[in-house]
């Protein structure tokens, strides 16, 4: 027998696969988890225990950070629901991709702003909101759960994780400006 | 030495056998070592009833080496013999350590390996076999008071110190003779200590000012469990930085700024560490200075100049404070404590700028030197099985992120900061060009886009790729980072199972050979026998191993295994018993543990899937509503 590490992360923490979850519940089981598996519990095991223990305790932990963000979480859920996110496939929605080519301008303008850490604190709670309104969208849709619904939702994780690349390239922005400043 | 006891198979020994372990906060400044005695965990002192070691190294022409107090107090007569604060070297090489400040009273060389040693006269030495020398002091001492051979020790490093500096303190500890059962971040150790004495609940911030260090945590405290959201800080900052601003404006007063030499500076740190030091309780004092021209300079530094001073030292402090909280994806007001720790933030500067910042009651009701060292010793309490019952529960982050270079220079991030360890993660890449048989893995460390702006953590190939179109092999390379933050790559062609992977080992780093000779040579001068140690170790490994099975059979031997299988199992225990007590060659007594482990490997797997499944059975009720 081998440790078994086949069990999708819903099923790892005993919850029903969903988009919906409750916070409270999985830092619960969470911590109840590793409470069992991890590391410091077998540090006078047997080196196979502590092996073990360090594979099961990232697994758990890797399942946790995915059932916990709202765009893993989305994007796990249409992978166990056998919908693929085909990165070939670019087409977009031409408001939404006008609106990122605008903000994406605005990220490339902070730099020669007079108040850069405050133009980019005000980008950065622009594209939180569209996250929110996005986040809603999923929730409707994956719990309608049909065919059209979990295309919806595909498009909806797909805006998100351009909003999400969008953040990054704000946060090293960011990361370089206060270089700059040392 | 102590007698071991071993006893044999089927017969038990005392359930819960007291170990002995220890918390060590290995410092820039000073160091300490901490342990529990009867439920209480204290610093340990000398024989003069001083607590705090000065992490000063003191090396003579005639070889010996004198660590302490007693090194400190010649510092500044014999400067390029006594290596103060080691610490900031640990990990890096030749070029970060210049960069550090043209005004280090040292004489650098560089050795093959690009890792730097320091000149003395009584030879050349690594920063690691420097505090090597310091943690083997506060081994003696922490064995010679509890009169015993030290299980296990706890070692505290910044939360901020990257996988080099990880290594580094980890390959210290080997060379000082110590099993590390833990490297722990400082932050999560203050915590520790002052989340058990309180049972406090909620988010806190520890805010870490030490001699070279800086580091800011943020953690959720939840019923014994400590979960760190995110950790931020500065590997090169702290008390020592504010000492030298002062030290500079002293020289700038006294015009001598260009013509200080060594002993000179030293004397100047020290003289400007004391008023540092005079300041915290009174409004201006007096320093008094003697030119090398035999003329002397007298100045009074008020507290208001001196906050001046060291304003912009401060304010770099909370910029990582901001990335920390947004990490942790929590606000200011949301802290309810903020846990000062390190011998700066007893600064009064220090603490109205943290206190302005998270608008929150610092807590300083424990001594800021001792903090780490206590909390760590709690932590080694724990994992050397002292208290099985013990709910306490550290999950820890690495603090910068890991990832390869790709093509352009560009580094892809392939586990981000904060990012809770113990992890696993793996991605994909391809070749680039048709029957392209070799790959180059160049694993870095860092936030920034460039290669040339992140540390450079290792290097190595993956050979024997069959060849092939570009793009048609399948390369996954995975990270995989253990508890005590430390890294190991494995690459691995998915078409054919061509496989190649490293423990991370620094650039800077020693190598398992230059280790190996250290240590020889530290025995000889410790008039040691290598192969005897080895034995002693393995014997103890052996008593470990076995006393961990014969916990776990008694829990878990009749429900999960069978006649057959548990009489294999003791087979292997027989056997490794009868080595560990008659056997003179380690190597024997090894063979013995590696074939007992083998043996287990099912037996292991069992245990943690049924884990698995206690943890979540007091759950199962809900999944069906």
């Amino acid at each position: 027998m081998r440790l078994d590490l086949s069990q999708n992360h819903f099923e790892l923490f005993g919850l029903k696969a969903g988009f919906e979850v409750d916070g409270e519940t999985l830092a619960l089981r969470y911590r109840d988890l590793q409470k069992e598996t991890h590391p410091d519990r077998f540090a006078n095991a047997s080196e196979q225990e502590r092996r073990l223990s360090v594979q099961l305790a990232a697994q758990i932990n890797e399942a946790y950070r995915v059932l916990k963000n709202p765009l893993a979480r989305a994007r796990y859920l249409l992978e166990l629901n056998g919908v693929t996110l085909d990165d070939t496939d670019t087409r977009m929605d031409p408001a939404f991709l006008m609106e990122q080519m605008e903000l994406r301008e605005a990220l490339a303008e902070i730099p020669h702003s007079r108040m850069p850490f405050d133009a980019l604190e005000e980008l950065r709670d622009q594209l939180e909101s569209g996250e929110r309104g996005l986040i809603e969208a999923l929730r409707r849709d994956f719990s309608d759960g049909s065919a059209p619904a979990l295309a919806r939702a595909r498009d909806s994780v797909r805006k998100m994780q351009f909003i999400q690349r969008l953040l990054e390239e704000a946060e090293a922005l960011e990361e370089e400006l206060v270089h700059q400043e040392h | 030495m102590a007698l071991l006891q071993i006893s044999e198979p089927g017969q038990s020994t005392a359930p819960h056998q007291h170990r002995l372990a220890a918390g060590i906060d290995l410092g820039t400044t000073n160091s300490l070592v901490a342990t529990v005695r009867s439920g209480v965990a204290e610093a340990l002192p000398d024989e003069h009833g001083n607590c705090l070691l000065p992490s000063v190294v003191r090396y003579l022409a005639s070889g010996e080496r004198i660590v302490g107090k007693s090194a400190k107090d010649e510092a500044a007569r014999d400067p390029l013999n006594t290596i103060i604060s080691a610490k900031r070297f640990m990990g890096r090489g030749v070029a970060d350590v210049k960069s550090l400040g043209s005004r280090l009273p040292y004489e650098f060389v560089e050795s093959g390996s690009g890792m730097p040693r320091l000149r003395t006269v009584g030879g050349d030495f690594s920063p690691v076999e420097v505090s090597a020398e310091i943690l083997r002091t506060l081994k003696k001492r922490a064995e010679e008071t509890l009169a015993g051979d030290l299980t296990g020790v706890v070692i505290t490093v910044p939360a901020y110190f990257d996988d080099a500096q990880r290594q580094a303190t980890k390959d210290a500890a080997k060379l000082a003779g110590l099993n590390v059962l833990r490297l722990l971040n400082e932050p999560t150790a203050a915590a520790v200590a002052y989340g058990l004495d309180r049972g406090s609940e909620g988010v806190i911030a520890v805010y870490d000012l030490g001699g070279g260090t800086f580091d800011i945590s943020i953690l959720r405290l939840h019923k014994g469990v400590f979960e760190v959201l995110a950790t931020a800080g500065d590997s090169a900052l702290g008390g020592d930085d504010m000492d030298r601003v002062v030290a500079e404006w002293i020289m700038g007063q006294a015009g001598i700024a260009h013509d200080a030499d060594h002993a000179q500076m030293r004397r100047l740190m020290r003289d400007a560490c004391d008023a540092k030091e005079l300041l915290t309780d009174v409004p201006s004092t007096t320093i008094r200075l003697e030119r090398s021209d035999g003329t002397f300079w007298e100045g009074e530094l008020t507290r208001g100049k001196f906050n001046e001073l060291v304003d912009p030292l401060i304010q770099k402090t909370l910029a990582p404070c901001r990335r920390a909280l947004r990490d942790a994806g929590v606000s200011r007001e949301e802290i309810h404590d903020v846990v000062m720790v390190g011998g700066s933030t007893r600064v009064p500067r220090v603490r109205e700028k943290v206190s302005e910042f998270f608008q929150a009651e610092l807590r300083v009701d424990i001594d800021p030197d001792k903090v780490v060292a206590v909390g760590a010793a709690m932590q080694a309490d724990v994992l050397a099985g002292n208290k099985p019952e013990d709910e306490m529960l550290l999950l820890d982050v690495i603090p910068l992120s890991l990832g390869l270079e790709t093509m352009g220079g560009l580094v892809e991030k392939i586990i981000p900061r904060n990012t809770t360890i113990p992890v696993a993660r793996a991605q994909d890449f391809t070749t680039f060009k048709d029957g392209q048989t070799a790959m180059a893995i160049h694993v870095l460390q860092g936030e920034r886009e460039l290669v040339i702006d992140c540390r450079s953590l290792a290097r190595f190939e993956l050979r024997g790729i069959p060849p092939m179109a570009a793009g048609a092999a399948r390369i996954r390379v995975t990270f995989q980072v253990d508890a005590d933050g430390l890294l190991s790559v494995t690459a691995r062609e998915q078409n054919s199972g061509v496989e190649s992977s490293v423990q991370v080992k620094p650039s800077y780093g020693l190598s398992d050979d230059e280790i190996t000779r250290m240590l020889r040579d530290s025995m000889v001068h410790a008039r040691e026998d290598l192969d005897m140690r080895q034995l002693r170790e393995q014997q103890v490994e052996a008593d470990r191993v076995l006393d961990a099975i014969r916990v776990a059979l008694a829990k878990d031997g009749d429900a999960l295994l069978s006649a057959k299988e548990r009489a294999d199992i003791e087979r292997a225990m027989g056997v490794v018993t009868h080595a560990a007590t008659h056997s003179a060659d380690y190597r024997e007594v090894k063979q013995a543990i590696d074939a007992l482990n083998r043996a287990t490997v099912e037996f292991a797997s069992r245990r943690m899937n049924a884990s698995i499944q206690q943890a979540l059975s007091g759950h199962k009720i809900d999944d069906f509503k």
